[in-house]
């Protein structure tokens, strides 16, 4: 353990933008990197899947149960003062991340799902009724989709879907056309995790508003990638996963405007969440309490925390623009590989390359590759109606975080010429 | 380590290209659909039966290299056989690709045997049995899709 525990708020960002973004550096700060598999050096393109935890965050999780662990929110002793006071500081940390203007807009949760079910279940089921609609678009994960058809299904609702163009865009005015008087609810990833799409969610948001209609942003992909600044897209339900983002399984934040989240009832009952209990009748705890029944993931939302805090150390900016350079040029040598097709050529797009390698099925791709050291996703990605879109039963996805270099993708074109001389 | 080679024969290869009896059966009893929802494999296995005995097998579908080329080699190695001779090869098959059986009885799987790689490749074996398992599907007389997850 290196770092003492009030580093958690320290932010530093790195000097200049880009050019000072020391590659070799942030590598070191994840010890899984350095790691052979079946006797080549790892290269890690599954980012979109899961990213891999610095030392900072491993350290974080260890020093918590080490040192500071104890039920939050009731003991009066050292221990439970301590543990309160670090996953309260996680809080903290996620909404100066999001930018939120409350501690009490961010609801911990499992993760990018959980926000969404929490959503569909507290607001939506009190919000949407019978011949109402609510909107999502073509490209969403399987997350964004089967919560709402689910509540759709219960009230009677209509899902309806925005189309999206050969590039993997959504078509905005097809988007302006769906949104109507009975619209109730729009929800909708900010990045694609299939296509590494760019939606234009501030655009989306304030056409939804205007109707008066919430709008629910998946943030899975974009968080990791993009600065996001809730208030600033005005977004009234904002989602992340902390696996996605550095940070460990099992934690994510749920934004929501507390105005919103004020009237919302409770999502699952039980402790933390009340502020009294008699057989006759419960009274429920202020946010974000309300929404965090049981003891929580202390460890995870630490974690987490220190996650963020590295991403703000390095700077989003500059991660953004770092993997913006990785992904120009790896679309520009895996378009040049002999029989590769891209899905999803978005104008703007981050993180993510989807490809097929006719008649090689992704699946072959993926052993192949994985015999030289580079893991990538082959499947339908959780978004099964993308596939359907492009008239494909799978894809392979190599997507990028912000330890990948340009070897990496020198690794993945070699890899990529390796399975076509296995087919040849 | 485990190599390529023992994964990608070239007969698994060829198969994968060329794959045999790949033709819906016009006048078939059976006709069972298998998926894996993992990769996004989609056959579908059609039977014509005669009593006991497989009078002609063929299959039609999407997969990846592995699963084509094992549906198309199990269709040749079940046609003309009866039911029981063909699950007592199934069986048999299951235990090649899953390393449960070595190299004891490859003789009686024939051309099968080279499947045997696939043993060094755990993620694999659902792509070589996912036609295996929708015929036995189709032999019990299921009708409804199966899926290997």
């Amino acid at each position: 353990m290196t770092t003492a525990p009030n580093t958690y708020t320290e932010f530093r960002p790195l000097a200049p933008a880009h050019g000072g973004y020391d590659e070799q550096r942030v590598r070191r700060d994840f010890p899984i990197l350095g790691q052979k598999v079946h006797g080549k050096p790892l290269v890690y393109l599954d980012n979109a899947a899961t990213t891999q935890k610095p030392q900072q965050v491993l350290d974080a999780i260890v020093r918590y149960y080490s040192e500071d662990n104890a039920n939050v929110h009731r003991g009066v002793h050292q221990l439970s003062e301590r543990a309160t006071e670090a996953y309260e500081r996680a809080r903290a940390i996620a909404q100066r991340f999001l930018n939120a203007a409350r501690p009490e807009e961010i609801i911990f949760v499992r993760g990018t799902t959980e926000a969404i079910n929490l959503v569909a279940q507290s607001y939506g089921r009190r919000n949407v009724g019978a011949g109402d609609e609510v909107i999502i678009t073509a490209m969403e994960h399987h997350s964004n989709i089967v919560p709402w058809q689910m509540l759709c299904q219960e009230k009677g609702a209509r899902l309806r879907v925005v189309p999206i163009n050969d590039r993997g865009e959504l078509i905005l005015e097809e988007y302006e056309r769906l949104l109507g008087p009975g619209t109730k609810l729009v929800a909708l990833g900010q990045v694609s995790n299939a296509l590494g799409t760019i939606n234009p969610v501030r655009r989306i948001i304030e056409l939804a508003h205007r109707q008066g209609v919430p709008v629910l942003v998946d943030g899975a992909q974009a968080a990791p990638r993009m600065k996001v600044d809730v208030r600033e897209l005005d977004a009234d339900f904002y989602a992340f996963s902390g696996h996605k983002i550095y940070g460990p399984t099992g934690i994510g934040v749920l934004y929501g405007k507390a105005s919103l989240l004020d009237a919302m009832p409770p999502y699952q009952g039980g402790g933390d969440m009340i502020s009294s209990v008699t057989f006759e009748k419960t009274v429920y705890n202020k946010l974000p309490h309300k929404f965090e029944a049981g003891t929580p993931h202390m460890a995870g939302a630490i974690g987490l925390g220190a996650a963020l805090e590295y991403v703000s150390r390095l700077g989003i900016e500059n991660v953004t623009a770092h993997e913006q350079d990785v992904l120009a040029y790896a679309t520009e040598q895996v378009s040049a590989v002999p029989g590769v097709r891209l899905i999803g050529t978005a104008r703007e797009k981050t993180g993510v390359l989807s490809f097929v390698l006719e008649p090689i099925h992704p699946h072959d791709i993926g052993t192949i590759l994985d015999q030289e050291g580079i893991a990538i996703r082959t499947g339908h990605h959780c978004a099964q109606p993308v596939m359907q879109r492009f008239g494909v039963p799978a894809t392979a996805r190599a997507s990028f975080g912000l330890y990948n270099t340009h070897e990496d993708v020198d690794a993945l074109v070699r890899g990529l010429n390796r399975v076509r001389e296995v087919f040849a | 380590m485990a190599d390529l080679r023992d994964l990608y024969q070239e007969v698994i290869l060829e198969h994968s290209k060329q794959p045999r009896n790949y033709r819906e059966l016009a006048d078939a009893d059976h006709k069972v659909e298998g998926y894996n929802p993992l990769c996004g494999d989609h056959f579908t296995v059609y039977l014509k039966m005669d009593g006991e005995k497989i009078q002609d097998v063929s299959f039609q579908g999407s997969g990846c290299a592995i699963s084509k080329a094992s549906a198309s080699m199990m269709t040749q190695s079940v046609k003309g056989k009866t039911l029981a001779e063909a699950e007592k090869i199934f069986e048999r098959f299951h235990k090649l690709v899953t390393g449960a059986e070595h190299n004891g009885n490859q003789e009686e799987l024939g051309k099968l045997a080279v499947f045997s790689g696939v043993s060094e490749f755990p993620v694999r074996v659902k792509c070589a049995t996912l036609a295996w398992h929708t015929l036995h599907a189709a032999l019990e007389g299921k009708q409804e899709a199966v899926s290997t997850e």
